[in-house]
């Protein structure tokens, strides 16, 4: 029993600080982008998740050069190029999209000029790496209080606004004939998704940070179709992803072909995008709930077709 | 600016600008902005892998851009297509990932693959992504009228023959060719914003598609023109001029449309770009204008 868990921990994983730091930011974080991820994909808003990520990499750089707190350009970034996506137009779906991408392209343009002075200016051509693909293993412990508190952020918008924004993502007449602000509920909500993706990408990189936003929650909903469900789950599944891949990571120092770790965000990718295939076939095998095969996806329950949300 | 070493970066750009603008005006059609995006970024991971098993470059690129644009296109049959691109995409950048901890001298050569890099082109470089580029106008001309059929109406589609999901996966493998041939000039990160600025802004200057995709190359070609002209000028990376130009093209479009639509002179459609009316985004969106030629 003692040679198997020694086989599966590697040598100090309990005692290492690195560790416990990667552990706690790393679940911290999956845990608030799988609940606010479930709305991203009820509502479709994968893409802004996304988007916002890398948005925010762009206040990351600037962070770095202006030599403000990182978690401050991250996240103050997020939140502005969520207002600027709301602003110019995101509720259909198509144009919403090209609006994303138009930010995301501006967001991107920045990014590439501030990385080029950070890289010019203090010679560390690793920054852009770094910055888009995060090194769980190097955080520092002084951002622990910081993380919390843009989490509970997050995390409090989805509380507080579950209700509303639950039935308007489904049914946007439908919420608006209760009365609810359904465009400020969305704005709350993309606020939301910006917080919870600035924080994963400045603590684990902007790859983790979208697939930690879509996979456990796209999986979640592949699961189960009751919301409240889906949501935990959600968190649950990415909490568990990321420590798997935490786990393997640390114990792949010893892999080759240069003996010197192989990446976290490869891990958890794997995990998630295997979890998403299996929940797929599984709901393919499941009994079928109006007709086998595809048509069993569009089932209208819970499943907020995108274009219900034009209105 | 135009001296000998600079003139493969010309031929280059203006050939990547054209494919943009042809490409990238169904991208603004379908409203497939997210998969033109994915898909590039994705296929960074192939550079990536492509130089750990030491073949050229574009080989890496074009096999992973073919691979993600028919897993985007499989994955997203069933199930949302929203999720199986952003699942496909960082599947294929956490394989990046892995390549690139594998080697150790990557690390330059990964901003000129993300941010572009336009000084580097070797005149060897020219003939295969002139040969790419030839291939997907070919693709596209070919395919034009199912394609814009299937991109403004499904249904009617659907019903003269035109397989929509067939459609769906041409038009992604021509987004893979697409990315291929660009990528090493603009990036990863930003052959996108030369797909969707462009063809956003012509098509809120005219609503008819010829017209449109006409005019949708012209503005990709001037913008990848200025941001190299620019580039040089500052030594900046293109990426940013491309990246912020985009967006302006875009921003001048719609402002346009929306300027000659308050006068009224605007056949297609009554815009008030800007207006957060409460009302749903009908009269900001393209579609109606678009849907009106079909």
């Amino acid at each position: 029993m003692s040679g198997l868990l020694s086989a599966v921990f590697a040598a100090g994983f309990f005692t290492s600080e690195p560790v416990h730091v990667a552990l706690l930011i790393g679940g911290v974080a999956a845990l608030v982008s799988g609940a606010v991820g479930a709305f991203a994909v009820l509502r479709g808003q994968s893409y802004a998740g996304h988007a916002l990520a890398d948005i925010s990499v762009t206040g990351g750089s600037a962070s770095y050069l202006l030599g403000i707190s990182p978690l401050l350009g991250f996240a103050g970034t997020g939140v502005l190029a969520a207002g600027v996506m709301d602003m110019i137009g995101i509720r259909r779906p198509r144009g919403r999209d090209l609006a994303t991408g138009i930010v995301r392209g501006a967001g991107l343009g920045l990014a590439a000029l501030f990385l080029y002075f950070d890289t010019t200016h203090t010679n560390t051509s690793g920054v852009a790496v770094t910055v888009l693909f995060g090194s769980m293993f190097t955080l520092s412990p002084s951002v622990i209080p910081l993380v919390v508190i843009c989490s509970l952020a997050a995390l409090a918008i989805i509380a507080v606004l579950y209700r509303p924004l639950l039935l308007s993502s489904v049914s946007t007449d439908l919420a608006a004939a209760r009365g609810i602000p359904v465009r400020l509920t969305g704005l709350a909500c993309l606020i939301a998704i910006a917080l919870a993706v600035s924080l994963s990408a400045l603590t684990i990189g902007t790859i983790l940070s979208t697939a930690l936003l879509v996979g456990p929650a796209a999986t979640a909903l592949r699961i189960t179709r009751r919301p409240g469900r889906a949501t935990l789950l959600a968190a649950a599944l990415g909490v568990v992803v990321t420590w798997l891949g935490i786990l393997l990571a640390y114990d792949s120092f010893t892999w080759p072909p240069r003996h010197d770790g192989w990446p976290v965000s490869f891990f958890v990718v794997a995990l998630i995008f295997a979890c998403y295939l299996l929940a797929e076939w599984g709901a393919r095998l499941a009994p079928p709930r109006r007709r086998p095969g595809r048509p069993a996806a569009r089932v209208p329950v819970l499943k907020a077709d995108p274009d219900a949300a034009e209105g | 600016m135009f001296a000998p070493f600079m003139m493969n970066a010309w031929i280059v750009a203006t050939m990547v600008a054209v494919v943009a603008g042809v490409v990238g005006f169904f991208v603004v059609m379908r409203g497939s902005a997210f998969v033109a995006d994915a898909v590039p970024q994705g296929a960074f991971a192939g550079a990536a892998g492509a130089s750990l098993i030491g073949v050229n470059a574009l080989v890496g690129l074009s096999v992973f851009a073919l691979a993600g644009a028919l897993g985007i296109g499989l994955l997203g049959r069933r199930g949302r297509h929203d999720v199986a691109t952003a699942l496909t995409l960082v599947l294929m950048l956490g394989l990046g990932a892995l390549f690139l901890s594998f080697t150790t001298q990557y690390s330059s050569e990964i901003f000129a693959l993300l941010f572009g890099e336009v000084l580097g082109i070797s005149s060897a470089e020219i003939l295969p992504v002139a040969l790419l580029g030839l291939v997907c106008v070919a693709a596209i001309a070919v395919l034009y009228r199912p394609l814009l059929l299937s991109s403004l109406a499904p249904e009617s589609g659907a019903a003269r023959g035109v397989s929509a999901a067939r459609m769906e996966l041409a038009f992604l493998v021509v987004v893979a060719l697409a990315t291929a041939m660009t990528l090493p000039v603009v990036g990863a990160l930003l052959i996108f914003s030369l797909m969707i600025g462009p063809p956003a802004a012509a098509r809120a200057l005219t609503s008819s598609p010829l017209r449109a995709m006409a005019l949708s190359v012209v503005i990709a070609v001037v913008l990848a023109w200025v941001s190299i002209a620019l580039s040089y000028q500052s030594d900046w990376p293109v990426g940013f001029f491309v990246g912020v130009g985009g967006a302006v093209c875009y921003a001048l479009g719609r402002g346009w449309a929306a300027w000659s639509g308050s006068r009224g002179s605007s056949p297609g459609r009554p815009a008030r770009a800007g207006s957060p009316g409460p009302s749903p985004a009908e009269p900001e969106s393209p579609e109606p204008a678009a849907a009106g030629t079909a």
